[in-house]
């Protein structure tokens, strides 16, 4: 009787929505939320045997908190997206695990094109999401693998420049840091040759960065300290919401 | 314990926990391959990466490089296992290093650090897993088209903020990257798909500049 139960579940009509993916899915997002935990504990912990100041963990934890509900909900977003043709379950792991949309949703897409099928629908046939569940895995493994491989090495090199020239090896830091938030402002800027819909997220930046102006001296002139972490949950929500009221001013 | 015993002792546990997700990462499509009999054979998979693979493995790789002195050893090991780390777990990072006054590379940086993204992984999860549980009621909701601006505005609203505070503290050294970023996104707009790539050029020019106005003595 066992024996038939198999043979009908591996022959029957393939669905993305399975109870056999979400228990995939289940064992994936149990196993995120335990390292997660596991290195919230073991920094907590460390916080506490050195000293530090139990209200700035405190803090850390309750602003990055509200800063993450944006982007998380940002991220759901793919989520529901990619369910359309790939299932609930599939996107729910990919999206927990390394994955983002911006390169998800180009790995389903390129391999649907490779197999000559349409992502417009749900998919049905179990080879279809098999390949497409390879490709996402196998396209972003080189992240998880390397790690591992070439995190001493870099955190070496980082060593060797600080103890060489403390100076020029805090500038080297703050210069990592520019490098990045240069490319990701500079982006914002990608579709001002649109005209004025092209406006609309250099505007949001602005705004942004205004109501960041404002916490920053409320916290020094007003003496709101409690603002200080929440100053970036705070204008992201405000600039998002700028950017839904501005939207029709921007066609 | 010293910082360095601790460092080591994170670096064991890091990769542990990372190895264990690598075999897991792996299961997930095994199990789907076995259970269903649909091994999808070597072309289509190749096929299929070979749209992908190129850019997202250099990219993959330039994050690895890039972020790794900014995450933190445990921020590391963490972030390239839960995903989203330039448009999540590095501003939640610096954001809280900001916040509390510490400086990159201290002991009490790698703390808050590890604090900021372990909190931002639970946060993500959660919001996703109960998504996925009201995603009939919640779809329409989110996908409704006034709601659309904001989530196409995550990064300007995200870079606003974050980037005024580095701006304004590093303005010496911000300057030449940030005009030519701006620069060359409005040139070629097109690059905006791939701005992954140019963290590390926007990162040599941050450099080049630093090191030159500190040869001169105006850092």
């Amino acid at each position: 009787m066992f024996y038939d139960i198999i043979i009908n579940m591996s022959t029957s009509e393939f669905n993305p929505d399975s109870p056999f993916i979400y228990g995939l899915a289940f064992i994936v997002i149990a196993f995120i939320l335990a390292q997660s935990l596991f290195f919230l504990i073991h920094a907590v912990k460390r916080a506490k045997a050195i000293g530090m100041d139990k209200s700035i963990v405190l803090r850390t934890i309750g602003s990055t908190a509200l800063f993450t509900i944006a982007p998380a909900v940002s991220i759901l977003l793919g989520v529901i997206t990619l369910a359309k043709f790939l299932g609930l379950p599939l996107p729910w792991i990919r999206l927990s695990v390394i994955g983002a949309i911006t390169y998800e949703l180009p790995a389903a897409t390129s391999t649907a094109q490779a197999m000559g099928i349409s992502l417009s629908e749900t998919i049905t046939k179990a080879e279809n999401y098999s390949a497409i569940v390879w490709v996402m895995t196998l396209g972003i493994l080189p992240s998880v693998v390397c790690t591992p491989l070439l995190i001493k090495k870099i955190q070496k090199g980082v060593l060797n420049i600080k103890s060489k020239d403390s100076a020029w090896g805090n500038i080297f830091m703050t210069s990592l840091f520019m490098g990045m938030i240069s490319a990701f402002s500079g982006m914002v800027f990608s579709r001002v040759r649109q005209g004025i819909p092209g406006l609309l997220p250099v505007a949001v930046l602005a705004v942004s960065a205004l109501v960041m102006i404002i916490c920053g001296l409320l916290v020094k002139k007003a003496g709101w300290k409690w603002l200080e972490n929440y100053a970036l949950p705070f204008s992201m929500l405000i600039s998002m919401t700028f950017s839904v009221i501005a939207a029709p001013l921007f066609v | 314990m010293n910082f360095t015993e601790y460092n080591e002792l994170t670096h064991r546990r890091g990769k542990i926990w990372i190895w264990s997700a690598v075999c897991l990462i792996l299961f997930v499509p095994i199990a789907v391959c076995v259970k269903y009999n649909a091994w999808p054979g070597f072309l289509p998979v190749f096929k299929g990466l070979l749209g992908v693979a190129p850019i997202y493995w250099t990219v993959g790789i330039i994050e690895i490089i890039t972020f790794t002195p900014m995450l933190g050893t445990g921020g590391t090991y963490l972030s390239f296992v839960t995903g989203n780390v330039t448009g999540l777990k590095v501003p939640a990072a610096l954001n809280a290093m900001e916040s509390a006054g510490y400086k990159a590379e201290t002991e009490e940086a790698e703390i808050t650090s590890t604090i900021a993204i372990a909190t931002a992984s639970i946060i993500t999860t959660i919001i996703i897993s109960l998504g996925v549980l009201l995603f009939v009621q919640l779809s329409p909701l989110l996908n409704h088209p006034s709601l659309k601006p904001a989530f196409d505005n995550i990064m300007p609203s995200l870079f606003g903020g974050l980037g005024v505070v580095y701006i304004s503290k590093n303005w010496k050294i911000a300057a030449a990257p940030v005009l030519f970023m701006i620069a060359l996104f409005i040139a070629v707009p097109s690059l905006a798909s791939s701005v992954g790539i140019l963290v590390p050029v926007g990162i040599l020019i941050a450099l080049g500049f630093a090191r030159l106005m500190y040869k001169k003595g105006v850092l």
